[in-house]
This record gives structure tokens, sequence and C-alpha cells, in this order.
């Protein structure tokens, strides 16, 4: 192994162990602090408490995660299904890009904390969490997908004319792949927030004593002074939301790692 | 020589108001090596578009001997390869967009590969190419359905010295075997003189034919054309011309 290598290699190892190890050392003192000062669990349960109360409470706590995951994937595939229509429609169209992105944007920039009480009203409480995580989860993937379907290179859409191109192949042989890298992007951020706007839209559903994902076992858990079962239902709130953004970065990679420069450096 | 197309009396203004030609008259003869010689923002370039159909003159026009537009290759500045098709795959869209089968089209595809030397890294994607080779794709695709016409926009600009030289003589070698009449944009003296039978020097914007040069040099030229002295008198004559266009956009 010649000795430029071995230094990347030893630095790729670094790469992965330093996280690792900090994060450990995190946790290795939060129980240090927890055991040495003799704090009550109500106050602050020890991580290997927490660990315990998800294994104990674990046929309660994965029915909820269950219905947490669910909620956040129909979200996310309603989102794709209609940002990404959207933004073609928007592309093909400039007129309906002018007449629609208004509502896009006013539907992104309200707080999604101050809409989910009234889609209680008029939707039932697995509806209104459905809707909350479909808003959020949507403009990122419409707005960087109208992005990537606008960036198509210029040069290579005068040769689609020169050679007659109808709209269509020209849609789906150049604007479509151009656009991937971005909808990518965008399902990244979208798929992030469409588990944020299911954990909050639930929580205010939650207060009414409707639904049963991991945001109505904190709240409930809350309520019965259950401190430990709150950090157990946070942890797998926080595992999903890592899980989701790992698949989606894998997905890139999978997809753009052999020609796309965002990708390049997980070459060697 | 017989005529494939003529641009009678073309100008082009553009939405935001820039004059890019006016009243340029140019013949192509059929099988000649035309290059388009001028400073940058000639309208060299909008030349070449308009002969290609790419957008109408805002005035005159563009006839062909054959009545319509005959099949046209374009070779562009930049490659413009697609990043997420192979090699094979971007030489096979002018025919794919033909709905010509990645099959059926497979000899075609291959022997224009093989035509610029590339047959060996069918299956790379673009990224993986020099750009040179880049540069070659891009040719073989704009040569897979036989145009009798080929159309370059500066396309070896961006390239170094060495690689554009061997493009250089690749091109006369595909010219020379084909048969294809060529139109070529480029602002190098150099590269006009080695590789073509006659040169329009354009006058800086708004862009009109100054001067016509025939280089009557028989084909095949080689690197023995580049250091001979009829090489160096034809480039001095096209250089005066060059200098007069330049002087005219200063007065």
């Amino acid at each position: 192994m010649s000795e430029p290598r071995r230094r990347a290699a030893t630095r790729s190892l670094m790469d992965i162990a330093l996280p690792i190890l900090v994060f450990l050392g995190a946790i290795g003192l939060w129980e240090a602090v927890v055991r040495l000062n003799d704090i009550q669990p109500y106050l602050l349960p020890a991580p290997s408490l927490i660990a315990q109360t998800i294994i104990k409470d674990w046929p309660l706590l994965s029915g909820s995660l269950w219905v947490t995951v669910k909620i956040t994937f129909s979200a996310l595939l309603l989102a794709i299904a209609g940002g990404v229509l959207l933004a073609v429609l928007f592309s093909q169209w400039k007129w309906v890009e002018r007449s629609f992105f208004p509502f896009a944007v006013i539907l992104q920039v309200t707080p999604i904390v101050a809409i989910a009480p009234l889609l209680l009203v008029y939707l039932d409480a697995q509806n209104a969490v459905l809707a909350c995580a479909f808003i959020v989860a949507f403009f990122p993937i419409l707005s960087n997908t109208v992005i990537g379907l606008a960036s198509a290179d210029r040069s290579l859409v005068e040769l689609f004319q020169l050679y007659r191109a109808s709209r269509w192949r020209q849609l789906t042989l150049l604007r479509l792949p151009s656009a991937l890298p971005y909808f990518l992007g965008g399902l990244k951020i979208g798929g992030g927030l469409a588990l944020i706007g299911a954990i909050v839209a639930e929580i205010a559903a939650g207060s009414a004593g409707q639904g049963t994902g991991l945001a109505f076992r904190i709240a409930e858990a809350g309520y019965r002074l259950n401190i430990p079962r709150m950090f157990a239902a946070l942890v797998l709130i926080s595992v999903t939301g890592i899980a989701i953004f790992l698949f989606f970065s894998g997905l890139s990679r999978l997809l753009l790692g052999r020609w796309h420069d965002s990708e390049r450096d997980h070459e060697t | 020589m017989t005529m494939l197309a003529r641009l009678s009396g073309v100008s082009k203004t553009f939405a935001n108001g820039t004059l890019a030609l006016r009243s340029l008259d140019l013949n192509i003869g059929d099988g000649e090596f035309l290059t388009l010689l001028g400073p940058s923002g000639c309208g060299k370039s909008t030349a070449l578009r308009l002969l290609a159909g790419l957008m109408p003159p805002s005035e005159g026009t563009v006839s062909w001997k054959a009545g319509a537009t005959p099949e046209i290759g374009f070779v562009f500045q930049e490659p413009t390869l697609m990043p997420w098709a192979s090699v094979f795959d971007n030489v096979w869209l002018p025919l794919r967009l033909r709905n010509q089968s990645r099959k059926t089209a497979t000899k075609e595809i291959e022997q224009a590969l093989a035509l610029v030397g590339l047959g060996d890294v069918a299956h790379v994607y673009p990224r993986e190419l020099s750009g040179g080779m880049k540069m070659r794709a891009s040719i073989a695709r704009a040569l897979v359905t036989h145009p009798p016409l080929l159309l370059l926009d500066e396309p070896f600009a961006a390239l170094d010295e060495i690689t554009r030289f061997k493009l250089n003589n690749d091109l006369l070698r595909l010219k020379t075997e084909l048969g294809t009449t060529v139109v070529f944009v480029t602002h190098s003296v150099f590269e006009s003189v080695y590789l073509s039978s006659r040169i329009a020097v354009f006058s800086a914007r708004p862009g009109r034919v100054i001067a016509e040069i025939d280089i009557p040099e028989p084909l095949p030229r080689d690197e023995n054309f580049r250091l001979s002295p009829a090489y160096a008198e034809h480039c001095r004559v096209v250089s005066q011309a060059l200098q007069r266009a330049m002087t005219d956009q200063a007065a």
C-alpha cells in the first residue's frame, strides 16, 4: 500500500470512527451524570433506562411507530405525485405556473402548527395528520423539481429541436433526467419535513384525545409523568428521521452515482 | 460548384434589440468546407443557427437547393452530452428521436463511434472522458444520421492545442471519407486556413461578410501543410482580412 493511499485509508477510518466515538462519549457522559448525581428518572432518565423502556414498551410503541411511519410515507408519496405532476405542468405552460405558484407559496409560508387545528375541524384526525404532513413535504419537492425541469442544458434543448423531438420526448428524455438531482434534493428535505408535519399535527390532534402515533404517545406519557417513555418515543422519532434521511441519501447515490457531480466524492 | 444553400438578405434582431446580422448574403456550395471566421460576437454562431433552422431570420430567406432543409448534424461549442447516459446512448439519441430502437440502431452507432475512434469507450459515461474524447462523442452523435451537411460552432475552442490539432486532422479525414458539406465557425485564423476550402470573414456586430477567401489547397492536408509557405501565405491574407473586419468595427 502506497503512503498517500494509506493516509487516505486512515483518514476515511477516522471519518467514520470519530463521530461514533464522540456520540458514544456523549451518551456515556449522560449516563454518568445521571448516576453520579442520582437524578430521578422522572426528571431525567439515563440512556440505559430509555433503552430498557423501548424494549419493555415495544408492543405499544411499535404500533405507534408503524402508524407514524405509515402516515409519513403516505404523505410523502402524495407529495411526490402532486409535486412532480404540478412541476411538469408548470414547466409546460408558463401561465399555469404564474397562476398557481402563489398558492404553493401561501401553503409553504403559513406555519403548519397554525393550520393543524383548522384541518381538524374539517377532517377526521387521521386525515388531518396526513394533510399536514403532505403540505409541508409538498413544497420543497415542487420547487426543486420546477428548478430542475427548467435547468436542462440550453444546447441540448436546441439539439432536441434540431431533430424535431416532440414536447413529450423532450420532457421524458431531457427535462426529467435533468431534474432528477434537484428532485432528489427536494425529496431529502421533504422526507424529513413529512415526519415533522406528521408529528406536529398529531400533537395538535392528540390533545383532543385522538390518534395513536408516536407523538400521541409522547403527549400521553407526559400526562402520566412517564418521562422514560416520553424519551423512548422521542428516540424512535429521531431514529425514524435518520432512517428516512439515510434512505434518500442512498437512493440519491444509487441513481446519480455514475453521472452527477453531487455524488462524485463517494467514489474511490 | 453546385449550391446547397443560400442565405439572402438575412438580418437577425434579437428580442432584446441586439442586431446580430444585417443583410447577410452567403452561399454554401455542395461538398465544400466553409469556415465562418470573425471576432467574438460577430453573429457567426447566429448565422449557423439560422442555417440549422433553430431560429427564424427577422428578414431575408434561407433557401435550399433541395427545397426543404436537409438532414443536418450540429456540433456545439461544448460537447453537450447528456451526463446521465453512456457514450453509446448519447450517440443513439438522434436515431432514438426517430423512433429507432437501441437494437436496430446498434450498427449505425458502432459505425459512428468507430469513425471518431471511440469504439472502446462506448459504455463509459461522459464525465469519465477527457475533453477531446467528449468532443469526439459529440461529433459521432452529429454523424450518426449520415447528414449531408455538418455544422460546427467553435467546437474545439475549449481544447488544448495538441488535442485541437488532432481533432482538426480527424475532421478533415472524416470530411474526405464521408464527402459531407461542412460549415465551421471559429475565431482562429490558423484553424480556418488549415481546414477550409473557403473562408467567409465576418465583420463585428452587426455581422456581415466582408471578404470571401478561397484556400485552393488539395485534401488530404497534414502537418506538412501546416509548415508549408503556402499555409503561411494564406494565414497572412486571412489575418489581414480579419484585421480589416476589426477596424471596420472601430470606425
